[in-house]
């Protein structure tokens, strides 16, 4: 234990030794926060950075345009409303299913995960349609600068959802396996803030590109 | 031999007693539904309606973060890491946005 300190508090390799046995050795850090965890909120902060590249296009170009089109006129604002929900719907799933993990209720943990899954693919199968639909009516990236700076935006956040949804089917593919306890359920916690930033982006991106 | 900074013991956000995720749902949804009316039934005048739609975008990033997130119970260290991000962005955006608001030489 004292070796795994020294470790941890030398910046060096720290583990959760004995997993899979059933004994969970515990784990420190010099910040007291797990390194995954760490790890995955400073991943989050640079993916803040790469989305206010993008949003601050948007707004930039917005602006320095004249004439740019009413996105109500363009977009179809109820579908994407109801996608926004889905998304908001599928983080309250993702929340639920890592408080189950934690008070050792493992079917509800699936079954939340699970729904997680679900949410996600049924956003993106939404986000298919609107592409499609829009794509149809000959609204596409060279259409305009509108259309250009629309489908990169809300294509790359897209793509995040896709790798979500992935690392998500990944890990509840693993809670099924019955590999998470109450102990030890990092994997759920670290995806889970993934997923929450993927919701919390799109809800920034929701308000910008679809209702200004 | 220079001395190891003492480990702090770990800390585990899960260790609170957690907040009603249905409340924080239902003000998200509530919020959305807010929005969309606010920016196609109501639409008010435009200044009113962007400041009107960041505020309320904002607040529900912040109930996400805090709750679903987790940053409310956490250590101020992750806190402080995720707001200088969040700073640095606004930074960037607001000199877009003066390039297009000042005047030019």
């Amino acid at each position: 234990m004292e070796h795994a300190v020294a470790l941890s508090a030398a910046g060096g390799p720290s583990h959760v030794a004995g997993h899979g046995t059933g004994h969970l050795e515990e784990e420190y850090t010099t910040t007291g926060i797990r390194h995954d965890k760490m790890g995955m909120w400073v991943f989050l902060c640079s993916e803040v950075m790469f989305f206010t590249g993008l949003i601050g296009s948007y707004i930039v170009l917005r602006f320095a345009t004249p004439l740019w089109p009413v996105p109500g006129t363009v977009l179809n604002i109820p579908l994407t409303a109801f996608n926004t929900f889905v998304l908001i719907c599928s983080s309250v799933t993702m929340v639920q299913a890592l408080a189950a993990v934690q008070r050792a209720d493992y079917r509800k943990m699936k079954l939340f995960l699970c729904l997680t899954v679900l949410f996600g693919a049924f956003f993106l199968c939404i986000q298919g349609v609107e592409y499609w639909k829009l794509l149809h009516e000959g609204f596409n990236p060279h259409v305009s600068l509108f259309g250009s700076i629309f489908f990169t935006t809300t294509g790359f956040h897209g793509f995040h959802v896709l790798c979500g949804v992935i690392c998500m089917a990944f890990v509840t593919g693993k809670a099924l396996l019955g590999k998470y306890t109450q102990a030890y359920h990092q994997g759920i916690e670290t995806v889970g803030l993934y997923w929450h930033f993927v919701d919390l982006v799109w809800i920034v991106l929701f308000t910008i590109i679809y209702l200004f | 031999m220079k001395e190891q900074p003492e480990a702090e013991p770990l800390h585990d956000a899960g260790a609170h007693k957690g907040p009603n995720y249905m409340t924080i749902f239902w003000w998200l949804a509530g919020f959305t539904v807010f929005e969309v009316a606010y920016s196609t039934i109501l639409t008010p005048p435009k200044a009113l309606l962007i400041s009107g739609l960041v505020i309320l975008a904002g607040i529900k990033a912040v109930l996400v973060a805090l709750y679903f997130m987790h940053l409310r119970f956490e250590r101020k260290t992750l806190g402080i890491i995720f707001a200088s991000t969040l700073i640095l962005g606004a930074i960037l955006v607001s000199v877009g946005m003066a390039e297009h608001f000042l005047p030019r030489p």
